[in-house]
């Protein structure tokens, strides 16, 4: 099956690739020495406030931009010196529209089908079959332009998937959609990932969206990794969850009792009660509660934190995620498409 | 990635479909030739007495000028086509095309042919127009072949245009930019091409402008076809062999940019 070398490479290469990637804008470094790699079946997750190089990324791995230095590759196909193996092995949705309104959604498929040379006989059914997939057949003959917004968001999945892609790259993919169209997309990527083994690269500001499907993240900012592991380990490198215990007053005795509770980390007292480590918050309450009440406590209330993305977003890079609201985002892209135009006419595919 | 025929096909196709469903597009690409060939057709040609020798046998104006509104609608309906390119841009498309394991030729090509599709039909039905204002064909060449070498000119002012529509697209991010540049561009280009008055009654420096002009060659070689070699300039293969020149020139142009533009 594997006749040549270059086949064999491919095989055993992972999805994706990135050593040392820089990307410099004139300047500004958009991308600052990324390193990673995906494995193939692997949802990975970029997470990342807006500006950090999220895109810009994927802007390399889909060969849309050439690097400043590094490398990229895509199933062991050189972003740059293959762009076309690359272009053949991946679906992309990009974070903003790339549908044509003018058409409708089955033409944009269609379209889609025959530059991606998907073999004539099954463009028909695959067609119908990812429209049905993305609740959006009966509306397949409308011109786009009167779709919604999650509809032309669920449109642009269909379409990526449309020519089996190895690696789907997913950029904001529920950016500015409702709820409930956002699980919607959730179920749809889980499903790809598990029923079609696609391996999905997906980037998103939203923490529950990237602890809901990625297997692992690369929290990103101002261009380089800060933090790359599992949810889960990078949740327990904060210690465990939070637990709050409002009390009047509490003596010596009592904190060191509440210390060899089991599961409790730590113990700090503070102005209005106690801050409590704990390893797991809703186990571990109760038997708080006994200690506390054969100490004679009276405890006021009670709050549980359990640690989220957001709060390994802000120990590993200082900040929280949304500091920069719409308008920062608006700059950005203004910022993008200047840098597009001024590094036009050096290189390219 | 190679040039495919299919791939060409395919973007041309839906440049088709788009230009069919915005039929507003296609009827304004007509009301300025029509415009022109009414009011200079109509009015100027009881000012002026006929071209050519008045011992021979005269044009009339507006037969005289049929062959350079002909032009001038191929030249308008062709470089506006390059903001194709601007509004996919803007509007997101390009990147699914620049993504797809599609040749960057094969895309210019498949927009080229586009974008001169809708110009040639334009230009045909303002010949078509032209009778109707009582505009005469009197070549001297046989009827057929001149219809022949009539379109060949036509497609060939309509890809040179075209190409330099896109080519100045590639360079200009905003609608209102490139509209600004083409109408500075075609203007000059318009009046300079011998589209409006033999360029003989021209002033030395005006002839310079039009000699330089190579749209010239194409209302020159279409006035071969139409009026007949009397009313021509230059020799018809003169004026095909420059116009394949910078058809060719425009397209490589173009090409080029575009494979530039990240």
């Amino acid at each position: 099956m594997a006749p040549a070398g270059m086949e064999k490479d491919t095989m055993n290469a992972p999805a994706i690739l990135v050593r040392d990637l820089v990307k410099d804008f004139d300047g500004i470094m958009a991308v600052d020495g990324v390193s990673f790699e995906v494995g193939k079946g692997e949802v990975f997750g970029f997470l990342g406030p807006n500006g950090a190089g999220k895109t810009t990324t994927i802007s390399m791995l889909c060969t849309l931009l050439r690097p400043t230095k590094g490398t990229a590759q895509v199933w062991g196909y050189d972003a740059f010196h293959q762009p076309d193996q690359v272009r053949s092995s991946i679906g992309i949705v990009f974070q903003d529209p790339s549908v044509d309104e003018e058409l409708t959604g089955y033409e944009n498929m269609w379209f889609h089908a025959r530059l991606y040379k998907v073999d004539k006989n099954v463009i028909d059914p695959r067609i119908n079959g990812l429209l049905e997939m993305v609740e959006l057949l009966d509306r397949k003959d409308d011109l786009v332009k009167t779709y919604s917004g999650g509809m032309k968001r669920r449109l642009e999945i269909a379409r990526g998937l449309l020519h089996h892609p190895k690696v789907l790259f997913l950029d904001e993919p529920t950016l500015g959609l409702d709820p409930q169209t956002r699980r919607h997309i959730w179920a749809y990527i889980r499903n790809l990932n598990q029923k079609e083994g696609v391996t999905v690269f997906l980037t998103t500001h939203y923490m529950d969206e990237a602890d809901e499907l990625c297997g692992r993240i690369a929290i990103i900012d101002k261009g380089k990794i800060v933090a790359l592991d599992t949810p889960e380990k990078l949740k327990a490198s904060l210690g465990g969850d939070v637990v709050h215990l409002a009390i009047a007053e509490c003596t010596e005795g009592c904190i060191e009792a509440l210390r060899g509770v089991q599961g409790v980390h730590s113990v700090e007292p503070k102005e209005d009660g106690l801050i409590l480590v704990v390893e797991e918050g809703a186990v571990t309450i109760p038997l708080i509660f006994d200690t506390a009440k054969d100490h004679g406590l009276v405890v006021q209330s009670v709050t549980l934190k359990v640690p989220t993305l957001e709060d390994i977003f802000i120990k590993t890079t200082g900040h929280g995620i949304r500091d920069e609201k719409v308008e920062g985002r608006d700059q950005f892209r203004s910022k993008g498409r200047h840098y597009m135009k001024r590094s036009r006419g050096k290189g390219g595919h | 990635m190679r040039v495919s025929s299919a791939d060409i096909y395919t973007i041309w196709l839906r440049e088709w479909k788009r230009l069919l469903r915005s039929r507003v597009r296609l009827i304004m690409s007509l009301a300025q030739p029509l415009l022109w060939l009414i009011l200079f057709g109509t009015v100027f040609d009881r000012m002026f007495s006929g071209i050519g020798d008045p011992a021979e046998e005269t044009i009339s104006y507006k037969s005289f000028i049929t062959p350079g509104i002909v032009a001038m609608t191929v030249l308008f309906g062709s470089i506006f086509a390059g903001i194709g390119i601007i509004f996919d841009r803007e509007f997101g498309f390009l990147k699914e095309i620049m993504v797809a394991p599609v040749s960057r030729t094969s895309i210019v090509w498949g927009k080229a042919l586009g974008g001169a599709t809708s110009a040639i039909i334009s230009g045909l039905v303002i010949l078509g127009l032209s009778t109707l204002i009582g505009a005469e064909f009197t070549p001297d060449i046989n009827v057929f072949l001149a219809a022949f070498l009539a379109v060949v000119i036509t497609v060939l002012i309509a890809l040179a245009y075209v190409n330099l529509g896109i080519a100045f697209a590639t360079r200009i991010d905003s609608m209102e930019g490139f509209q600004m540049v083409m109408n500075l561009l075609v203007m000059p280009m318009f009046f300079l091409s011998g589209a409006f008055y033999p360029v003989d009654l021209m002033p030395t420096w005006l002839q310079v402008g039009t000699y330089v002009n190579p749209l010239f060659y194409g209302v020159d070689g279409l006035r071969h076809c139409f009026n007949g070699t009397a009313a021509a300039a230059l020799p018809l293969g003169l004026d095909l062999v420059v116009l394949a020149g910078f058809t060719l020139l425009t397209a490589t142009v173009s090409i080029i940019l575009f494979k530039r533009m990240e």
